[in-house]
C-alpha cells in the first residue's frame, strides 16, 4: 500500500496550560491533533501520578500532531512559544500516513 | 484549654478524620490503593454541590442580611492581605526563591474548600448553627490571593503578568462555578428544594466527605513521599504557623462582622486553610518557574492535615470562647 512520510510531533505539557497549547497551534493552521491523557510520570521536577487529582495542576496531557514535514517549524514555533517556560517534553518523530491529504 | 482539648479529641476520633488518615498511612507504606482520577472529580463535584446547595438553602430560609456584603468584602481583603504576611514569614524562616515564595503565599490566602467542608460537617455534628452564605465568602476568597502572588513575584522583577485568558480561568473555574450555581439554585428553590434532594445532598454527605478524605490521604502520603528531602524545617514551621496566623487575623474580622459562633470559626478556617485546586493551576500558568513540589506538599502535605485534626477544632473552641453567646 502507498505511504506518505509525515512528521509526529508530540507534546507532553502541563493540563492547564492544554488550551492554550491547541488554541496556538489552531492559530499556526495546524487542524489535525490529539489530546491523550498522561497517568503519571517522573522528570526534573520530581514524580507525579494522576490518580486521585482533582486539581488540573498536577496532571500532564500529551497533544499529538501529524503534519507534513514542510509544516513542522510552523507548527514548533507556534507550540514553543507556549511551553517554553513550562514543564513538559516535546519530541518529533518520522512516521509514515495512508492518506496524505489530510495532513 | 479544656473545651478546645474536648473538641480535638472527639475530632480525632471522627470517621471524617480517621478515613483521611487511613489514605494517609496507605500512601506511605506503598499500597495499591488508589482512587480513580474520575471517581474523586465526582466525589469532589457532589460536596461542591452538596455544600452550595445546603448554603444557598439556608440563605432562602433566614434572609440576606447586610452583613452578607461586608463578608464577601472582609474575604476579598484577608485574602489579599494574608499572602503579604506569609510572604513575609516564608522569607525569614525559610532561603527559598521570591517566586517559590510567593506562589506559596498566594496559596495560604486562597481557600480550601474541603477544608470549609469538613468543618461545615464539625459544626454540624456539634449541632453549631453558621451563616449559610458562608460559602459565598470562601468562593470570592478563592481568587484575590493569586492577584497577591502575582504582585508579590512581580515585585522581584520577574516580569508576570495575568492576562484575560487567565482571568476568565480563575474566575470561572469549575469549583467557582459549581459552588456559586448549587448556591443560587439553594437560595430560589429554599426550604422546598432541599426537601426535594435531602436524601442525596444531606444523608450520604458525610459518608461521601469519608471517601473524598481517603483520597486526599492518598495524594497528600504520596506528595510527602515524593517530595521528601525537599521542604526545609523552616518551610514545614510556616506549614503549621500560617493556618493559626491567618486565623488569628480572621477572629477580629468575624467578630467585627457580628458573626455567630460556627460563623466565626468557619470564617476562621477559610483564612487558615491553604488552596491546592484553584491556585496551583493558576501559578503552573503565571509562576512556571516556581516549584510545585514545594507549594503543593505545604499545602495538602502539611497545612490540610493540621487544619484537619488540630486547627478546625481550635478554631471551634476559639470562636465559641470569643462569639459563643
Amino acid at each position: 500500500m502507498q505511504t506518505h512520510q509525515a512528521k509526529r510531533v508530540e507534546i507532553i505539557i502541563e493540563a492547564p496550560l492544554e488550551h492554550r497549547l491547541t488554541d496556538a497551534i489552531v492559530a499556526a493552521g495546524v487542524t489535525g491533533f490529539t489530546i491523550l491523557p498522561v497517568l503519571g510520570g517522573s522528570g526534573r521536577s520530581g514524580q507525579w501520578s494522576r490518580d486521585g487529582q482533582v486539581s488540573l495542576a498536577g496532571g500532564m496531557v500529551a497533544v499529538v500532531c501529524i503534519v507534513r514535514p514542510e509544516r513542522v517549524d510552523t507548527l514548533l514555533d507556534a507550540a514553543f512559544k507556549v511551553v517554553e517556560r513550562h514543564i513538559g517534553v516535546v519530541s518529533v518523530s518520522d512516521c509514515e500516513v495512508l492518506r496524505a491529504e489530510r495532513f | 484549654m479544656d473545651a478546645i482539648l474536648s473538641v480535638m479529641g472527639q475530632n480525632l476520633l471522627s470517621p471524617i478524620i480517621l478515613s483521611f488518615a487511613l489514605g494517609l498511612a496507605a500512601a506511605l507504606a506503598r499500597s495499591s490503593l488508589s482512587v480513580p482520577e474520575a471517581a474523586a472529580k465526582a466525589l469532589s463535584i457532589y460536596l461542591l454541590f452538596a455544600i452550595g446547595f445546603k448554603g444557598g438553602a439556608s440563605v432562602a430560609a433566614h434572609g440576606l442580611d447586610a452583613r452578607l456584603a461586608l463578608a464577601l468584602v472582609a474575604g476579598i481583603g484577608l485574602s489579599f492581605a494574608i499572602p503579604i504576611v506569609a510572604f513575609t514569614l516564608l522569607r525569614s524562616l525559610t532561603r527559598m526563591s521570591r517566586v517559590d515564595a510567593a506562589a506559596v503565599a498566594g496559596h495560604y490566602g486562597s481557600i480550601s474548600i474541603v477544608t470549609f467542608v469538613s468543618a461545615t460537617a464539625i459544626l454540624t455534628s456539634r449541632a453549631i448553627d453558621y451563616e449559610g452564605y458562608m460559602v459565598a465568602v470562601a468562593a470570592a476568597m478563592e481568587a484575590p490571593a493569586i492577584v497577591a502572588a502575582l504582585w508579590l513575584a512581580a515585585r522581584g522583577g520577574s516580569g508576570v503578568k495575568m492576562d484575560a485568558e487567565l482571568w476568565r480561568e480563575v474566575m470561572l473555574n469549575g469549583s467557582i462555578v459549581l459552588l456559586i450555581g448549587a448556591f443560587l439554585i439553594g437560595a430560589v428553590t429554599g426550604e422546598r428544594g432541599l426537601a426535594e434532594i435531602e436524601s442525596f445532598i444531606v444523608s450520604p454527605f458525610k459518608g461521601v466527605l469519608c471517601l473524598f478524605l481517603l483520597d486526599m490521604g492518598l495524594v497528600a502520603g504520596r506528595g510527602l513521599k515524593q517530595s521528601r528531602g525537599l521542604l526545609s524545617a523552616g518551610a514545614v514551621v510556616f506549614a503549621g504557623l500560617m493556618p493559626m496566623i491567618g486565623a488569628a487575623m480572621a477572629l477580629p474580622v468575624a467578630l467585627m462582622l457580628g458573626f455567630s459562633a460556627g460563623g466565626t470559626a468557619l470564617m476562621m478556617t477559610l483564612a487558615a486553610s491553604a488552596s491546592y485546586i484553584a491556585v496551583p493551576a493558576a501559578m503552573r500558568v503565571a509562576l512556571p518557574e516556581a516549584n510545585p513540589s514545594i507549594y503543593l506538599t505545604l499545602s495538602l502535605g502539611v497545612t490540610f492535615p493540621f487544619n484537619l485534626s488540630l486547627g478546625i477544632p481550635l478554631y471551634v473552641a476559639v470562636a465559641g470562647l470569643f462569639a459563643g453567646g
